[in-house]
């Protein structure tokens, strides 16, 4: 088992007849993963990959058609929150939103709209999902996992990447790996994937990678507290990194606690998760503690 | 992005928001025509002079001055501009005033803060408010969060009147200047919206001793990612509010912040670089920089990389660090290589790559005869650059 995707999932790809989307469409068939067509409004009607893959012009006739519930998205970003509502209205159950620079308000809308159809938005700006040796639907290099029992919740992408190879290098596999995305707005949140992982019987332990920033891994921790068995590790970036010269007093006040690295680090110890100091030390903290 | 206080200023009063009358001056030779103007305009003697930096808390470093009349108001346009403005929110070098906004004074009763931004637990704008304006706010917040008004805004269906009556009730507002505020925070949250601003702060917004509302001082910031559709406000950007390095460095499409170390870092990825940064600390060392060259980590890239990081003659040792998962190693490796031929590096450079081709771009590195230091973990990398960095 695994969270969210696998083998069976029907995945389409929006903007599949883009570079990046045709480029990544190959990536996840060549991966294994049931990639069953695109869409691409004004080509619909054609077939892509050796006349394999149908394009539709459409969301809801991609779905009707080939019984998708998955969708990555790579769409341009001007045009990317009106296709995260498409897919939200056709019904998808999981939408994952690759493309990065988004308008904030953009996003606030699609959150609110994608909350009242009732589906998963993974990202945006975020490298998706892999269920190692089953199924991929985003950018992670899939050759570096490898199937396991460990789950993988990161806000970055090539630092989730490090953190997977470090478990490989210790001999632990993962259940599934997401990339949720650093933006202001983003449709899932590391307590929603825990909640998941807690759930899944093919998942022993949870690697939470957070950065500085925001109050999600604070939330998060205090969640894991009263929540979640399961050992979670935790690593949070830029300790080093200089306190932003601020402007204005409002993202304070909303923010309320610090969200310095220190900050996070010391609340998550508080609350019972692995707290890892180096960043080269993950895979040795999973594999000692697990 | 950021502006200066005249811009938000008019952006406030284009969105029916209340201002002083003021003008902004990039000279001294204006200064004398600008203040009689608003002299005759306001029909009072009094004005304030105030530096226009990005950067806040301008008061406490002195960058705004009361005037009480013509002769003071050059004296003191005189003082400050040209002056390197030192603020908690400056570097310790300051900033260079460039440019003046000359306002009416305005006879103040009450102050009050008022702001909307994004509230990110809940991905909706939510509108602050307090009956305590001013500097402090930020501690207000911390001792007596109850004298915070939270107000969170569904941006489906907009702000609602009795959530503006709420607000301004809860300022200790009633009657006409009641109204008038209600009119202002529903004004001030159709600005955010409609400019695609990440923050609207007006600090203080005030009540005056004859009973109106104003908005002295105001910040906007932007979401650079919804610039593309705002070319009004893309022409406010002042580059000479930014840091040098920054902005030649998005001219190349890279994300650099410099900092005091003398290590310099070269990574994709942004949490990857933090993380190379905070690595580097943890073995002793000081970065001197946050780098982030991207998903297109390519020859171009990797010079203009190069050339950034190099500008800081404080760099002893430079660290690459690159996860290859889209980004292709080999490639990255001839960027090196072609790099360190051309620009005839003076520092040792220590080179780690993973993911895809790594082992190719390993070979590459091998034969091609110049002098980098490999390395294979990011343990070994972060502490083979520390110890070449401080025997240097």
């Amino acid at each position: 088992m695994s969270i969210l995707l696998n083998k069976d999932s029907k995945i389409i790809v929006q903007g599949i007849t883009g570079s990046e989307g045709s480029f990544h469409a190959k990536q996840c068939l060549d991966y294994g993963g049931n990639v069953v067509g695109g869409v691409t409004p004004g080509k619909g009607g054609q077939y892509v990959f050796d006349e394999k893959l149908p394009v539709f012009n459409q969301c809801i006739e991609a779905r009707a058609k080939t019984g998708a519930n998955v969708s990555i998205i790579f769409v341009p970003a001007s045009f990317a929150a009106n296709a995260i509502k498409e897919a939200a209205y056709a019904g998808i159950e999981l939408i994952i939103c690759i493309t990065e620079g988004i308008p904030v308000n953009d996003m606030v809308d699609a959150h609110q709209y994608v909350k009242q159809c009732n589906v998963r938005l993974i990202g945006p700006n975020c490298p998706g999902l892999l269920t190692p040796e089953e199924a991929k639907a985003g950018i992670m290099p899939g050759f570096i996992a490898k199937k396991g029992r460990i789950g993988v919740i990161s806000k970055s992408g090539t630092l989730t990447y490090e953190a997977v190879h470090q478990l490989v290098s210790v001999g632990l596999g993962q259940s599934t790996c997401i990339g949720i995305g650093g933006d202001p707005v983003i449709g899932t949140n590391m307590i929603d994937l825990l909640g998941l992982f807690e759930k899944d019987d093919d998942t022993d332990a949870v690697v939470v990678i957070g950065e500085i920033g925001g109050q999600m891994e604070i939330e998060t921790a205090r969640y894991v507290k009263d929540n979640i068995s399961k050992p979670v590790f935790g690593f949070i970036a830029g300790r080093t990194a200089p306190p932003g010269r601020r402007m204005g007093h409002a993202g304070a006040i909303v923010g309320g606690a610090d969200e310095s690295a220190a900050a996070k680090m010391k609340i998550m110890r508080e609350c019972g998760i692995h707290v890892v100091e180096s960043p080269a030390d993950i895979g040795n903290t999973v594999k000692v503690n697990s | 992005m950021k502006i200066h206080e005249y811009q938000a200023a008019a952006i406030l009063k284009s969105n029916g928001v209340p201002v002083p009358l003021g003008y902004m001056v990039d000279n001294l030779d204006d200064v004398k025509a600008t203040v009689e103007t608003i002299q005759k305009e306001s029909n009072n003697e009094a004005v304030v002079v105030k530096a226009q930096i990005h950067a806040g808390g301008r008061g406490k470093g002195g960058g705004v001055k009361y005037s009480p009349n013509l002769s003071s108001a050059i004296e003191n346009a005189k003082s400050i501009f040209g002056m390197q403005l030192q603020t908690p929110q400056t570097s310790a070098e300051g900033q260079k005033v460039r440019k003046l906004y000359i306002t009416q004074a305005i006879d103040i009763a009450e102050e009050y803060y008022l702001a909307i931004t994004l509230d990110r637990s809940s991905s909706q704008p939510v509108i602050i408010a307090s009956a305590e304006g001013g500097m402090e706010i930020e501690e207000l917040a911390h001792t007596s969060p109850d004298k915070i008004i939270k107000e969170p805004i569904n941006p489906i269906f907009g702000i609602q009147s009795f959530q503006t009556y709420r607000i301004a009730e809860a300022l200790g507002l009633s009657g006409k200047s009641l109204k008038e505020a209600c009119k202002v925070i529903s004004d001030l949250y159709k600005s955010y919206v409609k400019t695609d601003a990440s923050l609207a702060e007006i600090n203080p917004l005030v009540l005056t001793k004859d009973d109106r509302i104003f908005a002295l001082d105001a910040k906007f910031s932007f979401d650079d990612s919804a610039l593309f559709r705002q070319q009004n406000i893309d022409t406010m950007r002042d580059i000479n509010e930014e840091d040098p390095a920054d902005v030649e460095a998005s001219k190349f499409n890279l994300n650099y912040i410099k900092l005091n170390g003398n290590v310099g870092c070269m990574v994709n990825g942004a949490g990857l670089a933090m993380a190379t940064m905070d690595i580097i600390k943890l073995k002793g060392g000081e970065p001197a920089n946050f780098l982030d060259v991207g998903g297109g980590a390519n020859v171009e890239t990797v010079k203009n990389g190069f050339r950034i990081i190099l500008s800081d003659k404080n760099v002893t040792a430079v660290l690459i660090n690159i996860f290859g998962g889209i980004v292709r190693c080999d490639r990255v490796a001839n960027g090196i290589v072609e790099a360190v031929k051309v620009l005839d590096l003076n520092v040792p450079v220590i080179v780690r790559l993973e993911g895809t081709n790594a082992v190719e771009a390993k070979e590459i590195l091998a034969s091609s005869g110049v002098s980098i230091i490999p390395a294979g973990s990011l343990d070994e990398a972060a502490e083979k650059t520390v110890e070449v960095a401080i025997s240097k």
